[in-house]
């Protein structure tokens, strides 16, 4: 019996192309993956191995119960903490002055913040070695000290972030019209221009986070135990500790991210029932002239 | 002033200021670099008044208006608001209102919020802010949009929520910064017309900028011609139009033919007849050019083909050399025989369709007072 095409028939037949694409989209997806956590899955296996070939916990539960890695953990979280409090309230504030009233400063501005770029971090240390020896005699010996160093090691990316968000914004419009329903400087920068900001705030202090999890340079050189410096410690006498370390270190910094990263959809989330309820349009009560 | 108080004397939704304010513009300058963009500006707006500030771009009537919002500061001059100098007084301590070309509405807040924001910063509950925004926005037919955001909203219902903000505040003056500019020609004509409901109803004095003229004709109770930071004119949107102060206004407030002309004794001979000259006339004696409106001219065929034919007998002879139909008139543009610039005048229907360009015509001055440069 000879089967009659059907739209299903027709769409299939025409759908190789397509079908093909979403192949090709897994398998780049696949090798994507791959690559990102085969490293990872080599790590956990290396730090759960014992030498008799065996399985154990032992290097991740000495993540907490080691003193040295657990008091670098806990420095390095200060530190990513007050360096992205640090970057935001010095930037956030400097852009938005040279975007509302000194234009003419944008430029320099940037370079002075894409700077620590193009200095590699052995010459940074050389020439704040002086000034840290100035600022461990005035405040002291804390590792909290790094956060001058690393504020300004992370200027490039928060810059950039921050750029790009308030590009997307017709700034001078809304601040004048903040300004003329009776908003002082402070009332823009917290009611206006921040909220408007969460998304590229949120990724300022992604970066800013990312940029402190990872130094090692200054830190070591200027003698300071941070994570990554103790992590390299811990590897000169436990190997699986370390590496234990090295991955918590990054599922930390991940679980950060998706965490700062879900922030704005908050305000996604408020916008969407309002556009379901009242979509389709509703009609313009008489008079009103509403246009589409 | 206390909510009771508030709701017992307000207008309309109880918005604006009851019966408004004075404003004064006195002397007012203000430079960027070597260009001068107020050049001694001097502006006096009456209590519940809608003035225009019409003038081409660059003229000085946004920085006016900025002056006036505290969002610039002036050079030189005073700008008195109900009689307080509010020289030293910042932008957010000015008690305006405003609506500005681009949209301005707060991304992140609702029109609801946008339009309580003003009231939020002021301390009022938050249940009190509710009532008012929600009046404002029953105010400008947006009650359904309460909850929707700004990318939700078309462009009109921005500026309408933007309004119903600016209004909330209960401001002293509202300032309008070509508001409708944005807008497509429809959409534009019906919230023009809403604004000026809305303007009445609530009696908030309000200053308009705009570069459109028949925004500003249609709209204000005065318009202000403003010319290199200074003001040509200031007068009823009638009398800017036929008794224009100054050869500019003329030519900037509507459309002029330009037409050579004998002057001496007050009086100007134009197409044929002798015209009263207005008090603007920069040229008193001999030559000059006299500027008058199209339909300040006379069209009538030429009798037979050859002379006479305009009423009374005198007048200019030319050829119709282009018509357009206009729906309730023609425009027709004339060549006169004796050269010159062409003239534009305006058929009355019938007669447009029974014109035909290459038609003789005579052309005659009416009987007004005319501008002559």
């Amino acid at each position: 019996m000879s089967r009659q095409p059907t739209g299903t028939d027709k769409g299939t037949s025409k759908g190789a192309g397509p079908r093909t694409a979403v192949v090709v989209r897994w398998v780049v997806l696949g090798v994507a993956a791959a690559a990102a956590l085969v490293p990872l899955l080599a790590m956990l296996d290396f730090s759960t191995r014992t030498p008799t070939g065996g399985r154990s916990g032992g290097a991740w539960s000495s993540l907490t119960t080691d003193p040295d890695l657990s008091a670098a953990i806990l420095v390095s979280l200060q530190l990513a903490l007050l360096t992205a409090v640090v970057v935001v309230a010095l930037l956030l504030p400097t852009m938005l002055l040279v975007a509302l009233r000194l234009p003419w400063a944008r430029q320099p501005l940037e370079l002075v913040c894409l700077l620590p770029l193009a200095v590699p971090a052995v010459v940074v240390v050389v020439g704040v070695a002086p000034v840290y020896a100035w600022v461990v005699y005035l405040l002291g010996g804390s590792p909290l000290n790094l956060v001058f160093v690393y504020a300004v090691l992370s200027l490039p990316y928060a810059h950039r972030a921050l750029a790009a968000g308030l590009g997307g914004l017709d700034l001078r419009t809304l601040v004048e019209a903040a300004r003329s329903l009776g908003a002082r400087w402070p009332d823009v920068v917290l009611k206006v221009v921040l909220p408007n900001l969460t998304g590229a705030v949120a990724s300022t202090v992604v970066l800013v986070v990312a940029v402190v999890l990872g130094e090692f340079t200054v830190a070591s050189l200027l003698g300071y135990d941070t994570l990554p410096v103790a992590i390299n410690l811990v590897g000169k006498r436990d190997a699986e500790l370390s590496v234990a370390a090295s991955l918590a270190s990054l599922l930390l910094a991940f679980v950060l991210l998706l965490g700062l990263s879900l922030l704005p959809v908050g305000r996604r989330r408020r916008a969407a029932p309002a556009a379901a309820v009242l979509s389709p349009t509703p009609a313009a009560p008489p008079g009103t002239g509403a246009p589409s | 002033m206390s909510t009771a108080t508030r709701q017992s004397t307000t207008g309309a939704a109880g918005l604006g200021t009851p019966g408004g304010v004075e404003v004064r513009l006195e002397g007012l300058r203000r430079s960027f670099g070597e260009v001068a963009a107020l050049n001694g500006l001097d502006l006096t707006i009456g209590p519940g008044e809608l003035v225009a500030l019409l003038g081409p771009s660059g003229c000085g009537k946004t920085t006016a208006l900025r002056v006036l919002a505290g969002l610039e500061r002036a050079d030189a001059g005073t700008v008195v608001v109900g009689g307080r100098d509010l020289a030293r007084v910042p932008a957010h301590r000015r008690g305006m209102g405003m609506v500005f070309q681009a949209y301005s509405l707060l991304p992140h807040l609702d029109a609801l919020d946008n339009v309580a924001f003003g009231l939020r910063l002021r301390g009022v509950s938050a249940a009190e802010r509710r009532r008012r925004a929600g009046e404002a926005l029953e105010l400008v037919g947006l009650s359904a949009q309460a909850h929707r955001f700004a990318p939700q909203m078309s462009g009109g219902q921005q500026q309408r929520v933007a309004l119903a903000r600016a209004l909330a505040v209960e401001p002293s003056v509202l300032l309008l910064d070509e508001p409708f500019s944005a807008l497509d020609a429809k959409v534009r004509e019906q919230l023009r017309e809403e604004v000026r409901r809305i303007q009445r109803e609530v009696g908030t004095t309000t200053l308009l900028v705009t570069h459109d003229q028949e925004e500003a004709l249609s709209v204000a109770d005065r318009v202000g011609v403003v010319r290199a930071g200074r003001l040509e004119q200031v007068a009823a949107p009638q009398e800017l139009y036929r008794r224009p102060a100054t050869p500019f206004v003329a030519e900037f407030v509507g459309q002029v033919n330009r037409v050579a002309c004998e002057v001496g004794a007050g009086g100007a001979e134009v197409l044929g007849r002798r015209l009263p000259l207005l008090p603007g006339s920069t040229t008193t004696s001999g030559p000059g050019t006299a500027l008058l409106r199209p339909e300040d001219i006379e069209v009538a065929p030429e009798a037979g083909g050859s002379s006479g034919g305009a009423p009374g007998g005198a007048g200019a002879r030319g050829t119709v050399v282009q018509l357009v139909f206009l729906g309730a008139a023609t425009r027709a543009v004339v060549q006169l025989d004796g050269g010159g610039e062409p003239l534009v005048v305006h058929l009355a229907a019938r007669t447009g369709e029974h014109t035909a360009p290459g038609a003789r015509v005579v052309v005659r001055a009416a009987q007004v007072p005319v501008l002559v440069r």
